[in-house]
């Protein structure tokens, strides 16, 4: 389905804005078409398509804010979903924390869209499906996996004569391998904006080696253990602990970067002088959009520079009220790293772990960000910088914090597609001491 | 496990305001209480029945749903939303040359409707080229024209929002003034109009209403940097508004002056309760880590139940079709034919999709099955399994279980955990009887943290409120307390179970599952049980 233009959107907003009697308005439109297919056991077992555009319209009468939404373009649907909001402004309680619409802004347009992703069709997805699954067939594999992609534009207007336009595409693959007998498992995971590079059938090797490889696991006894974190595993507790990265949070002595006596940990060492996070929405191969969800601009920032925190996330409530300049809020994290790849990593370790990916992943104690969670699709000793060996799976507790502290070394930083994570995400693989195990699982 | 917004993961949110479209349109309270006439739903339905069976589908089931959410957040003195959400539209699946075929549509108009079961026929008869073995579908009569509604005594969507903001403004208040230094409280209101109809000759109008009130408390020790936080103990319910009464039956008072909520809840006592007990964390002393027999309430049982007994048994990852997300399980079919040893013999589970006040509770499932309750674990041993009608063959069994459901309209329905609950002990015994015969344990309530592997086998959970028991004596409160199991030992080790008199519901709003995922809300019941020699961590670290 074909987006309506740039032109079109304008128009319809500026109507929009233009038939509010509030004191602010703000209106959207969104559209979107997402294309899955699913497979599991070696077949096809769902595929579909849903596309989706709709008009947004925010207003506010003082502190009192409604929001109506509407899938019609006409004009009396237009006046109606402005009516709407209206009514529903007046009747909603007060809000203290209200902040005016953003002023009119200068965005720096960032390169989200990829006109191959775009142009995916089903027969492109039957294709990576059947890319997956044959190989495995072949090998007595059985593959489970996942590929969606996503077609977007935002469009958005407001009273104060803010306006942004931006289209952007997304692809994601995850597929599990295991051996017939389920005593191996592998995984890969590609998450991409630019699908050309893709191709499953290069990609479903990496399972296909890491299931048969991963069969006949040994039990090692938990502990403490130097262990080499794929970049996916890693992504799994880093992002986590990124969600508190939360000024307000912080300020009000209720996250792990509260200071004692009061106030924040911004220009404190938490980390190991090597870890540096920061963002950036034009950072080629991991851009997102050059707005946050209020519309202020996002800017490459620094958030840890050199182990010591350089920013926390402000929304623009905190950042009024603590004197603050608003930037936007935070839209992809890049972890600073080396050259060497994860091979390169195993060839330098004399005893260790490799973990491919961790999984279901919660918070124990937000005061340490201790995070518990398992290693799943392939976990392996190292001796004398080979794989010797497949091992049974951990359970894990283990705070990022204090990983960040017990770096050996950091790899060079690849995208990745994390199970949960809520970012685009680029990330070394790391090499870290006394990473803790707790427990043995008998998962495959 | 809930996966997270997949467009928010890709950086390509919009500028201008954060929408609540995950749960569909935004509209007017008001228009919370209208619905669909049944008419226009059976003629909607009848034109897609017969559009699918024209196309050549040898099985058409319809649904045409309408849901409704109500969402009111707040903090301290502060509201911070009031949303109101619609979702409507029409799901049609079918079964052609064997294979299954979707598409969904929020056309409600004859031609848009028609449109959709001719795609999901045309869908189904591509997916057949490639379908190794035809869909085997138990059978189900038609049960004609009927409806069903959840049993609420006050619809919550009939109450002004106004006085729900009021309601939970003083729950802060209290809390604050108790002791807590921040507080959030939120109130969640769901009703879904689901109409479900099909070429077994079944119309099934159903009116399904849920209803979740959490909070979180929270305390503060500015000059150590300390802080801890107590959540709500109450569960989300099938119920109506009348859960929020506080009702004296709903009250069940601990041995150690605890309060747990079933039926009925006092929120407002329950958020001063929280707000002393955040701050009692902050001194509480720290676990020894070691051996414990281990008391744990509903509250919290509820979760063990949901993650190690519940997705265990459900058929679809015994199969292996979860195995890139959700994963699969240890509790394979070789095992239920070897009579496998889940349990102690103490130990017996059901699924149920029949029982008043649980989030699972409706007449029919997604699929027209009317629902039960089934046995899957008799005196430890692992009898059944939950499954759905394409499923049943592959059990030797021949019918559903009724376990189908979609999230949306716009979902395939496919399975889901039922109401997976512990059934309590025969013998009388109390929760003062049972900590009487504890000589060193911990006793546990509140959902906590939680993790479990991708085959249900190794499994870590925290909890809200912790308490040493010595020689039969409930002890202090204490902190950081998890413990570590591997299921089959876990249920084993369960000695002793609380009889009828103490049997409460919890549950989740947020069960995941799928790709793309879909939530469900699933309830899990319960009486206090013991579990013997459990291995307990210290989960305090220092980040220096």
């Amino acid at each position: 389905m074909s987006f309506p233009t740039e032109a079109e959107l304008k128009a319809i907003l500026l109507k929009v804005v233009a038939m509010s009697k509030a004191d602010e308005c703000t209106a959207q439109i969104t559209g979107t078409t997402t294309g899955n297919i699913r497979f599991a056991l070696n077949n096809v077992s769902t595929s579909g398509i849903v596309t989706d555009t709709e008009l947004a319209v925010q207003v506010a009468f003082g502190k009192r804010v409604g929001i109506a939404t509407i899938n019609e373009f006409n004009d009396a649907a237009l006046e109606r979903v402005v009516r709407r909001a209206e009514d529903l402004a007046r009747l909603a309680p007060e809000n203290p924390e209200f902040v005016p619409a953003v002023a009119k802004q200068t965005y720096r347009p960032t390169n989200t869209f990829s006109a191959a992703t775009a142009a995916i069709t089903p027969e492109y997805r039957a294709k990576m499906a059947n890319a997956s699954i044959a190989p495995c067939k072949a090998e007595k594999l059985i593959a489970a996996g996942f590929l969606t992609d996503t077609n977007r534009f935002v469009a958005f207007a407001n009273s104060r004569g803010n306006y942004g336009y931006q289209t952007g595409t997304a692809l994601d693959y995850t597929c599990t391998v295991r051996t017939e007998d389920g005593r191996g498992s592998g995984w890969v995971g590609r998450n991409l904006q630019d699908s050309t590079s893709f191709n499953a059938a290069d990609e479903i090797r990496t399972a296909m080696r890491k299931a048969s490889a991963s069969a006949d696991a040994r039990a090692l006894e938990p502990g403490k253990y130097t262990v080499i974190l794929e970049p996916a595993a890693a992504a799994g507790l880093i992002t986590f602990m990124m969600r508190f990265f939360d000024a307000r949070q912080a300020d009000e002595g209720r996250s792990f970067l509260s200071k004692k006596g009061g106030g924040n940990k911004i220009g404190e060492q938490v980390y190991d002088p090597r870890v540096s996070f920061t963002t950036d929405p034009w950072y080629p191969g991991a851009e997102v959009m050059p707005w946050d969800e209020d519309g202020l601009p996002r800017e490459k920032m620094a958030l840890v520079e050199g182990g010591k925190i350089a920013n926390l996330n402000y929304s623009r409530f905190w950042a009024q009220k603590q004197g603050k300049r608003p930037v936007g809020q935070v839209g992809n994290l890049l972890m600073a790293g080396g050259t060497r790849s994860t091979a390169d990593l195993v060839r330098s370790t004399q005893r260790g772990i490799l973990v491919t990916r961790t999984w279901y992943i919660r918070m124990v104690d937000p005061q340490t960000v201790l995070l518990t969670g398992l290693t799943r699709d392939g976990t392996f000793f190292i001796e004398n910088g080979q794989i010797k060996y497949p091992l049974k799976n951990f359970r894990f507790n283990e705070s990022p914090v204090i990983m960040l502290n017990n770096i050996d070394e950091l790899g060079k930083p690849v995208r990745v597609s994390a199970d949960e994570g809520d970012m685009v995400t680029v990330i070394p693989p790391m090499k870290l001491r006394d990473f803790t195990f707790t427990s043995l699982s008998d998962a495959v | 496990m809930l996966r997270r917004n997949f467009l928010a993961a890709a950086g390509l949110v919009g500028g201008g305001l954060v929408v609540p479209s995950a749960f569909g349109k935004a509209i007017a309270a008001e228009a919370l209480l209208s619905t669909i006439d049944v008419a226009v739903k059976k003629r909607l339905a009848d034109v897609a029945l017969g559009a699918a069976t024209a196309a050549g589908a040898t099985y058409c089931d319809v649904r045409i749903g309408r849901y409704l959410r109500q969402i009111v957040v707040t903090r301290e003195a502060t509201v911070q939303n009031v949303v109101n959400t619609e979702s409507t539209g029409v799901g049609v699946r079918v079964i052609a040359n064997g294979a299954w075929g979707f598409a969904a549509t929020n056309d409600l108009s004859n031609d848009g409707v028609a449109a959709a079961a001719r795609q999901a026929t045309a869908i189904a008869t591509a997916n057949a080229a490639s379908q190794t073995a035809p869909v085997k579908l138990a059978p189900v009569k038609g049960v004609g024209e009927v409806s069903w509604k959840t049993p609420i005594v006050k619809n919550g969507m009939a109450v002004p929002p106004k006085d729900k903001v009021e309601m939970l403004l003083q729950v802060n208040a209290a809390a604050m003034a108790a002791g807590a230094d921040f507080i959030s409280s939120s109130l969640f209101l769901i009703n879904e109009q689901k109409y479900f109809a099909s070429t077994d000759g079944s119309y099934i109008d159903q009116d399904i209403h849920r209803i979740w009130a959490p909070f979180t408390a929270t305390a503060i020790d500015k000059a150590s940097g300390k802080f801890r936080t107590r959540n709500s103990l109450a569960a989300p319910m099938g119920m109506g508004f009348e859960f929020l009464d506080g009702a004296a039956e709903g009250r069940q008072e601990m041995p150690n002056g605890v309060v747990a909520y079933g039926t009925s809840y006092d929120m407002r006592a329950d958020a001063i309760a929280a707000a002393r007990q955040a701050r009692a964390k902050l001194t509480a002393p720290s676990v020894k880590p070691g051996k414990y027999d281990l008391v744990l309430d509903p509250s919290h049982s509820f979760l063990t139940i949901h993650e190690s007994v519940g997705h265990a048994l459900e058929l679809d990852r015994v199969l292996g079709y979860e195995a890139n997300y959700a994963g699969t399980s240890f509790a394979t079919i070789d095992k239920r034919d070897a009579g496998f040893q889940y349990g102690s013999d103490k130990v017996n589970f059901t699924a149920d999709k029949t029982e008043p006040g649980s989030l699972g509770h409706v007449g029919y499932d997604d699929e027209g099955v009317k629902t039960k309750r089934w046995d899957l674990i008799k005196n430890g041993k692992l009898v059944d399994y939950q499954s759905v009608r394409d499923q049943a063959h592959i059990l030797g069994k021949t019918e559903s279980d009724g376990c189908c459901y979609a999230d949306s309209w716009s979902s395939v329905q496919f399975q889901r955990m039922a109401n997976v609950s512990l059934q309590p002990g025969k013998a009388k015994m109390s929760v003062a009887d049972m900590i009487a015969g504890v000589d060193n344990g911990i006793y546990m309530l509140g959902r906590g943290s939680y993790s479990i592997d991708q085959q249900r086998y190794n499994a870590q959970f925290g909890g809200q409120l912790f308490y040493e028991i010595k020689n039969g004596k409930l002890g202090a409160q204490i902190e950081d307390v998890a413990y570590q199991i591997r299921t089959p030992e876990f249920w084993n080790a369960c000695t002793a179970i609380c009889d009828a008199s103490d049997y409460r519901l919890g549950g989740t709003f947020s069960d995941g599952k799928g790709q793309p995922s879909q939530s469900s809300a699933v309830s899990h019941g319960s009486s206090t049980a013991r579990f013997d020699g459990i291995n307990v961590i210290n989960t305090a670290r220092s980040l220096g």
